[in-house]
């Protein structure tokens, strides 16, 4: 097999050396990107108007939309990697999955404390189960501590490729039902408001710094995710090393 | 709490959780990268490195 | 198929079968519940449907891992991955069983244990029927949980932990619907209609998804 493939990307992504060696090149570009998105966000975030009836709290939808946003496509991105296992068998697909995981529960988790930390002052309690965009989110969190859980169980890992990949699409076909479920079980024992955070509506002058707030998680994201991939394939390769020296020695 | 204190947990708790990401990432690749080069000091070798005529390799 | 859903059967009901367990279990959680909330009737029987709902569900969860345990043991499970019969299909039917035999018992059970949270006749029978309907759901998204976790350690623990947020929609909509046969205004058709939806669904999700972790745990 030569290396003169007719420049197919995605054939070439799926060798990790030549994944290695492209976002090797890639991640400090992507790690000065983040830096500079979320320096501008954060001057953004704090320079936007302050909302007339929340003040100064409505600061934290800044950082508590995106990580939904994120939580949401990290769960996202580890069901287009379970497809790649799945259908093309694609190499590379499993570490996508298993270096997103503890990323999109970081973010998940982080979703629910700047929600608590936001409804506190609005609505005086820690957690209100009235946001169902909040709710959802704890759902997600707990789908993914049951998927790092796991990960974690299977020792064998050419077995826990396939078997996470069927859990992760599992779950996200049920994403939505959780979501619908959710909503329905609000309006419910909320018949009369729609209790959302951030309001029905966005103001302008706070839509673009959650928007460059959004780009910024968005990027530090695929940074952090690249990264843990590298380490991921890494960790497999030392471990065939060492089974190979092991296998030499006997 | 007056509600500067929120805002201020918030950012706070962001910020110390996108640090530890961060921290967990790149200490996790280091490691790797030592265990590595401690095992290719070894002469331990990859399957694919006995072969160096071709460029290739698809296993990992 | 017929001969697979009998054999099921009878080994569920045995000694060692865990069924009854799961009967019990299911008063175990109801009885404990007026000791932890307070002897106030009314209060009772508000909570009562939720309550029932949530202690069937449990007690589906804790026999669930025992749906692939025995043929794996006793080697069986090899031989039906190798089967011309579809494993899908197989695997339904395993569904079948276990919720007969372990499902069924616990919706039957549970106008009785109503009792216990004194809830009215209605919502008796509409504990019933949501319970009839939605519980194989129970199972059938189970299914997945389970053949995921056969060959794990700890792997009960972990298999109620993978379901139990995709039951929440199930728990959801079955007690939505008990509330709406109790109390006027609340809808009863539309959450039933809903649930008897995501039983469907589930019947061909879960033996779908089971039988192909069954082949990926089994290569």
């Amino acid at each position: 097999m030569t290396t003169t493939t007719a420049g197919n990307t995605f054939t070439n992504l799926a060798n990790p050396t030549r994944f290695l060696n492209l976002s090797g090149t890639v991640l400090p570009w992507m790690a000065g990107v983040t830096a500079l998105l979320f320096a501008v966000g954060l001057f953004m975030a704090f320079t936007a108007p302050e909302d007339y009836q929340q003040g100064v709290t409505v600061r934290i939808m800044y950082i508590h939309v995106p990580a939904a946003w994120l939580s949401m496509m990290c769960y996202t991105v580890m069901a287009i990697s379970a497809i790649g296992t799945l259908v093309w068998r694609h190499p590379l697909a499993d570490v996508s999955a298993k270096a997103a995981a503890p990323i999109g529960a970081a973010f998940t988790f982080l979703a629910l404390i700047t929600g608590s930390l936001w409804g506190k002052p609005m609505w005086g309690a820690w957690w209100a189960w009235g946001d169902a965009r909040l709710t959802s989110v704890f759902v997600l969190f707990l789908m993914y501590l049951g998927l790092i859980a796991l990960i974690r169980a299977i020792p064998d890992p050419s077995r826990a490729v396939r078997l996470t990949a069927i859990v992760i699409l599992v779950g996200f076909v049920n994403i939505p039902i959780i979501k619908f479920s959710v909503e329905w079980w609000n309006t419910l024992h909320q018949p009369a408001s729609v209790i959302r955070l951030d309001g029905p509506s966005i103001h302008p002058s706070m839509l673009y710094p959650l928007l460059v707030m959004a780009l910024a998680f968005t990027m530090l994201f695929f940074t952090l995710h690249f990264s843990a991939m590298r380490a991921e394939i890494w960790r497999r390769r030392v471990a065939s090393m060492r089974r190979r020296a092991a296998q030499a020695a006997a | 709490m007056s509600h500067d204190v929120y805002v201020a947990l918030a950012y706070g708790i962001t910020a110390i959780v996108i640090a530890a990401l961060i921290l967990w990432v790149v200490l996790d690749q280091r490691a790797r990268r030592a265990e590595l080069s401690e095992l290719e000091a070894r002469g331990v070798r990859r399957r694919s490195d006995a072969a160096p005529a071709s460029e290739t390799d698809h296993g990992v | 198929m017929g001969a697979l859903f009998v054999r099921d059967l009878k080994l569920s009901l045995r000694a060692g079968g865990g069924a009854l367990l799961g009967i019990l279990f299911f008063l175990a959680v109801i009885a404990v519940i007026p000791f932890g909330v307070g002897p106030d009737l009314n209060l009772l029987a508000r909570i009562g449907p939720a309550f029932v709902w949530i202690g069937a569900l449990l007690a589906s969860l804790l026999g669930l891992d025992r749906l692939f345990q025995i043929d794996r043991e006793d080697g069986s499970l090899d031989i039906m991955l190798m089967q011309s019969t579809p494993l899908v299909l197989t695997v339904l039917v395993k569904c079948l069983a276990h919720w007969t035999a372990t499902g069924l018992p616990l919706v039957i059970a549970s106008p009785f244990l109503g009792l216990f949270m004194n809830i009215s006749g209605v919502a008796m029978a509409a504990v019933f029927v949501t319970l009839l309907v939605g519980s194989p759901a129970i199972t059938l998204i189970g299914a997945v949980g389970a053949a995921v976790a056969v060959a794990l350690p700890r792997g009960g623990l972990l298999l109620a932990v993978l379901v139990l947020p995709l039951s929440i929609p199930v728990l959801i909509f079955g007690v939505s619907a008990v509330n709406g046969a109790i109390a006027e205004p609340a809808p009863f058709l539309q959450p039933f209609l809903i649930l008897v939806a995501i039983t469907l669904f589930f019947a061909v999700l879960g033996p779908l998804a089971a039988a192909a972790a069954l082949r990926a745990s089994s290569d």
